[in-house]
Formats: C-alpha cells, structure tokens, sequence
C-alpha cells in the first residue's frame, strides 16, 4: 500500500479482521484496543518512574523510620532536626533561596535582551550554550573557578595588577557566598532556558496596543508585562530552588564540609570513609530533603497551572 | 496485528531478563563447588593436603578471576599489586569503583550478594571492618603469617586484618614555600605564604579526620580529646594560612595549595609521582604529632571466589606482596618483621620518610566513635564560613 493510499482509506479501515468474527466482538476489541493502546505507550515511562522514583522514595521513608538494627524509632528523625543537621537543612535553604532569587532576576534580563534581538545566531548560540551550562557542574565547576578566581587564580592575578584582588576586599571563593556566587555559573543559564518560551509568549500586539492607548514603556510593563510574566519567573525560581537545593558536589570539593549542607551531610554518612553505622541518619536527611522539594513541587504546580492562563 | 507483534517483542525481552537473572547466580554457585573442598569455610590453610597452599592455587586457578573493589592503582602500589597477583597466578581480577570508599564497599558486599560480581575481598578502614563483622558478612581468615600481624591490629576471631597504613604527614613545595614547616605549631604561623589543604571534609575522609587528630595531638589534645584539633583548624583559618578546598594534586599543580596534610604513602604515590615533583614535593612527619593508621583487609563471606579471595590475602601478607605496599610508601602491617628478618626491599625502606621515635598509639573504636561525634559536630561550626 502507498502512502497516499493508506491517507485516503483512513485508519481503522485498512485492515479487515482475520477470520469471521461477530460484529459484537469486534466492537468490543476495538473499544479494548482503544484503551490498551494509550496505556501501553505510557507502560515504560509508568514503569520507569515506579521503579527510578517510587520504590527509593518509599525506602527513603521507610529507612529513616528504622534503627542501625532495623527496629522502627523516631530517634533518626529527631537527630537530624537538632545540632549540625538542622543547621545543614538551614544553610542549604537559605544557598538554594539565594540562588533562586539572584539568578532567576538576572536570568530574567539576560534573556528578554536576547529574545529581543534581532541576531537569530546569537538567539540559538545562547539558547545552545544554556543547555550545556545549567547542566555543568561537580568537581570540573569547583576546579575551573579555583583555577580563574582562586586566591592564586588566573583572573585574580590580573585583577591584581590594577590593584583590584577581589581577596583582598572580602572576597573568599571558599566560603558560604563563594559557593553562592560559583552556583550562578548554572543558575543563570537555567533560568535562561525556562523563561525564554514566555517571554515569546508576550505578544508584541499587547505592546502595540497599549502605546496606542498612550502608555509609557513603565506603564506598559507595570499593568501587562509583569503581570503576565510574573507566574512564570516565579516558576523559575522554584525550579532554581530545587536544583540549588539538592546539588551536592560543587559545594563539597570547594568547601570541603566547612559550608556544612543537607546533601553533604548525607554524603558523610552514606558514601564516607569516616562514619560508619549512621546510613539511617542519611536517609532521615532524605526525608526532610523530600518534603522541602514537595513543597517547592506543589507551589511550582500551582504557580504554573497560573501562569498558563496568559500564556498559551 | 501491531498490538500482538508488540506484546511479543516485549515477552522476549522479559524472558531473556530473566534468563540472565537466573543464570548470574547459577554460575557462581557452579564455580564454588567445583573442587573436592568447600574453600569458604576454610579458616586457614594446611601444610598439605586438600587445603594446602599447592591445592589452594589449584582452586583459585581454576574460578579463573577475583573481584576487588575501591583499589585506586596510584594507591600504596595496588596497581602494581593487582598486575603481578593477575601475572603470577593467571587469574583476572575485576576492579570494581577504584575510587570508592570504605562505606562503598560494604553498600556492595550488601547489595550485591548472590552475584558473580560480589566483592571477595575488601580493603576498609577499622571502624568499618568492625561494623561488617558485627552484621556477619565477613569469612574468618588466618593467613599463613598471622603471627606477624601485631596482635592489637587483628580481630581476634580473624574477622579483619590490618594490612597497611602511613602517618600524618606534611607536604610542602619547597619551590614556592621558602620554609617548609615540620610542625602543626610552625603551620599556624601567618605571613609565610602558607596555603595549606586537606584533602576534604573531615567527616567523609580519613586522611582528612586523621589530620584533625594529628592537629590535636600536637596541641594538648589526646585519642581521648580531639577538641583541640578542630581549634587548632580554627586557628590556622583564622590566620588566613587554610584552604578549604579538597585537596590534591590539581590544588597542588595550580598552586592553590603548597601545602597539604596526607598520608604520607599518598604524598609519595600521587603527589610525588608528578612530573618534577619528586625533589620538588617534601613530605616530613610532623615533629609534634605522629598519628598513624592501618586499613584492614577482609574476605566477604559470601565471596563468588572463595579460593581466589584466601590466595590474594595469601598473597598480600607474603614477603612479596608486603614488599610492593612498601615500594608504594606506604607501611605494610609486617613490616617489623620484614625488618627484624632482613626480608624488606632495602631501597624502599630507605625512601619512607623516618617514622618518629617511640611508640605510636591507635584509638580504640569507643574512642574513635566519640571523636567523630565531635568533629561532625564542631568542624562547620568552628570553621566558621556559614551564613
């Protein structure tokens, strides 16, 4: 059969049923068939999900309930709620809040002054290089920015000859905001990637409309733009939470557990040569961790069913 | 029509799932039982007979392989341990995350019993050798030197065996650091260009924690007392001679860190192994403190190579293999005796960097418990870059 013949006869026609099946069979297969087939199609993404997803989550849940012996306790729970864990699940919010906030804001700017443009390179260029940079992390990320902003960095001897050090005015790449500042290197980028489909959606028609009603650029932005835009930045935001919240090996090489985080400290006790016998202490962590990003989930959801209102 | 053949494709695929399931662990049940002896309950070998040393190559020839795990080949020599046990024997061993940690290998021997793969032998540090034992996942194993091996450094049920370690030391590029300091006391002293690193958080690394130990015992603390080691990291931040990154020889070839607190085999085997770092690169055991620590060896009780696992501690704890530990700068657990017994390879031993006079002491494991409390507590709060 060509192509063009399979288009005329359409589908559900092209093939009569094998053997002489009664009418009111065939109707039930068919209605069977309708159903399986979406079902199917979604089988390996269910699958993958229960198996990638639900059943760690679940172990998760149910480690952190359990004692080094197996006996269920709250006693894991209790501990990481006190003391160093608590100031790790203190710190961690506050990085990812940080750097939600600044990137997502400059994120923002850096891609409407793309998106406005006329360069259709430099749009694609940015667009490409955004996929691979908020995608860049780890040990690499932590060396490149010893290598150029280190106190013996290439772009600090520089600054240095105009007498500019950046250490030698507060500076420290090694500390809480150093790790802040470094986290921007792939929150920028992501923040380009996410808001970059709505700031298409902001019709230049909206703008037209309202300079002929006489409204100033600031008006325009203040009553259409923002307000349209706003769901959407605030999405990024959370999206940027996330990510900050839960990246673990850029913060641990650079600081090696000085900025003392959530994620790192499951790290110690999962995966270290150091403290033994304390795994259920890290998947208690895991837990408080799930529940932050299930609250960051839910807002994102809602803010996104939100902004979905304007942008279509 | 398409629904069918999908169904069909989909039933192969399960089928041949399980089929691999099934026989992964077949194998390996074959191969333990292919010989007259049952080589996991053997504890120790005989002078002859079915479980002689002749018999016990025969075995271990015979599975063909030996599965290792978390051995770096830049690490106190394996990798040239490895190569000559693999040559000599003519057994494949398989090495399994040679980055990984001491918690790694026993997530594996967990996770991965019943399987071809499972670890046969691991190399861990004691608190984690001792919390394997306690779960039962550990063969006891006498190597035919057992009496070599101090007493205080072997389980006495043969569980564990410590099988080589180092000091704390310093590390120090004399090109770039006009005077290398031999003393926790010395590093702490500001103006002299001192950068020094450790080579991570302390609570995930032992060399890093042994560093925090050897801080504290060079400044009033003891194995009871390791407070005054955090301090001593508090004040070298303070003094603007820290850097907290993790440590190596990237930070080293960068310039990031001239200085780094290590093991001294690692200083050797990763830092001296530079090009032009040989000379460069000296490594001095501190005058104030000598901490030292062993790893420990052990055999998975449920080893998919059981022969193979027993000859490769045979082989580690042999003239040979105690001699490519100390090739690699690190100490092998015998060495005492090698020396005693003019068995040690003379240039290697000449190369280690002269271990302090007296008696060096190990922490118990309550002791090394409530230090590690401490530290996990105190060293990001103490360290004081927070927010």
């Amino acid at each position: 059969m060509t192509v063009t013949e399979a288009l005329a006869s359409g589908p559900g026609s092209s093939v009569p049923e094998a053997g002489g099946h009664a009418v009111t069979t065939q109707a039930r297969n068919k209605g069977l068939r309708r159903a399986v087939r979406p079902a199917l199609a979604m089988a390996p993404f269910v699958i993958y999900t229960v198996l990638g997803l639900g059943i760690p989550t679940l172990a998760v849940i149910e480690e952190a309930f359990r004692s080094d012996t197996g006996k269920l306790t709250l006693a894991n729970v209790h501990t990481v709620m006190h003391g160093t864990y608590r100031l790790g699940f203190l710190n961690s919010i506050l990085l990812a809040a940080i750097t939600s906030v600044v990137p997502g804001i400059l994120g923002v700017f850096l891609a409407y002054a793309i998106e406005t443009s006329r360069s259709g390179v430099l749009r694609r260029l940015v667009a490409t290089a955004s996929g691979v940079l908020a995608n860049f992390g780890g040990i690499n990320l932590t060396f490149m920015f010893i290598a150029t902003l280190g106190s013996t960095g290439v772009l600090t001897a520089w600054l240095s000859v105009a007498h500019l050090n950046p250490w030698n005015h507060g500076f420290n790449l090694y500390s809480f905001y150093g790790v802040a500042f470094v986290y921007l290197y792939f929150q920028i980028p992501l923040m380009v990637l996410v808001i970059t489909p709505a700031l298409g959606g902001l019709r230049p028609a909206w703008r037209e409309a309202a300079e002929n009603l006489g409204a100033s650029s600031f008006r325009y932005w203040r009553t259409v733009g923002i307000p349209v835009l706003l769901p959407s930045v605030l999405g990024g935001m959370l999206l940027l939470f996330g990510s900050a919240f839960a990246a673990y090996a850029t913060a641990d090489t650079l600081t090696a557990g000085t900025v003392t985080l959530a994620p790192i400290q499951i790290g110690e006790v999962l995966n270290g040569n150091v403290i033994s016998g304390e795994e259920n202490i890290g998947y208690a962590i895991g837990l408080g961790m799930l529940i932050v990003l299930t609250i960051t989930m839910v807002l994102y959801s809602l803010v996104r069913r939100r902004a979905s209102r304007w942008l279509r | 029509m398409a629904l069918r053949k999908l169904k069909a494709v989909l039933l192969a695929g399960a089928t041949t799932v399980g089929l691999v399931a099934v026989a992964i662990p077949g194998s390996a049940a074959t191969v333990r039982h292919a010989s007259g002896v049952n080589w996991s309950t053997v504890t120790t070998l005989t002078k002859s007979g079915p479980t002689s040393m002749a018999a016990l190559v025969a075995a271990a020839k015979k599975e063909g392989h030996l599965n290792v795990i978390a051995l770096p080949n830049n690490w106190a020599n394996y990798g040239a341990i490895i190569s000559s046990f693999s040559k000599l024997y003519h057994i494949s061993v398989n090495s399994a995350n040679p980055d990984g940690s001491s918690q790694d290998e026993l997530n594996a021997i967990k996770s991965d019993a019943g399987r071809s793969d499972d670890p046969d032998v691991i190399d861990v540090g004691q608190s984690f050798a001792i919390e394997a034992a306690n779960q039962g996942y550990l063969a006891p194993y006498r190597v035919t030197t057992w009496a070599a091996i101090p007493a205080g450094q072997k389980a006495p049920g043969a569980d564990w065996y410590g099988d080589y370690g180092g000091y704390v030391a310093i590390g120090c590029d004399s090109k770039t650091v006009k005077v290398c300091p031999t003393s926790f006391k010395q590093m702490l002293k500001p103006g002299m260009g001192y950068k020094i690193g450790i080579n991570n958080n302390p609570t995930e690394s032992a060399a890093a924690f042994a560093a925090v130990w050897g801080a504290a015992l060079a400044s009033g603390g003891s194995l009871n007392n390791i407070k005054p080691g955090v301090d001593w990291f508090q004040k070298l931040n303070k003094a603007g001679n820290f850097v907290p990154t993790v440590a190596g020889t990237a930070t080293v070839q960068s310039g990031a860190t001239n200085i780094v607190i290590w093991w001294d085999y690692l200083q050797a085997s990763e830092i001296q192994a530079l090009p032009g770092y040989a000379k460069r690169w000296k490594v001095a055991i501190p005058t104030d403190a000598s901490f030292a620590e062993y790893y420990d060896q052990a055999i998975n009780k449920g080893a998919p190579d059981p022969a193979a696992a027993r000859l490769w501690e045979e082989y580690l704890y042999s003239t040979a293999g105690q001699n490519l530990w100390l090739a690699g700068e690190a100490r092998p657990i015998e060495l005492p005796y090698l020396v005693a017994n003019h068995l040690a390879n003379a240039k290697a031993l000449a190369a280690l960097p002269a271990a302090p006079a007296g008696v060096t002491n190990f922490p118990t494991q309550a002791q090394s418990k409530a230090a590690k409390a401490i530290v996990a507590a105190d060293w990001p709060t103490e360290m004081g870059s927070d927010a």
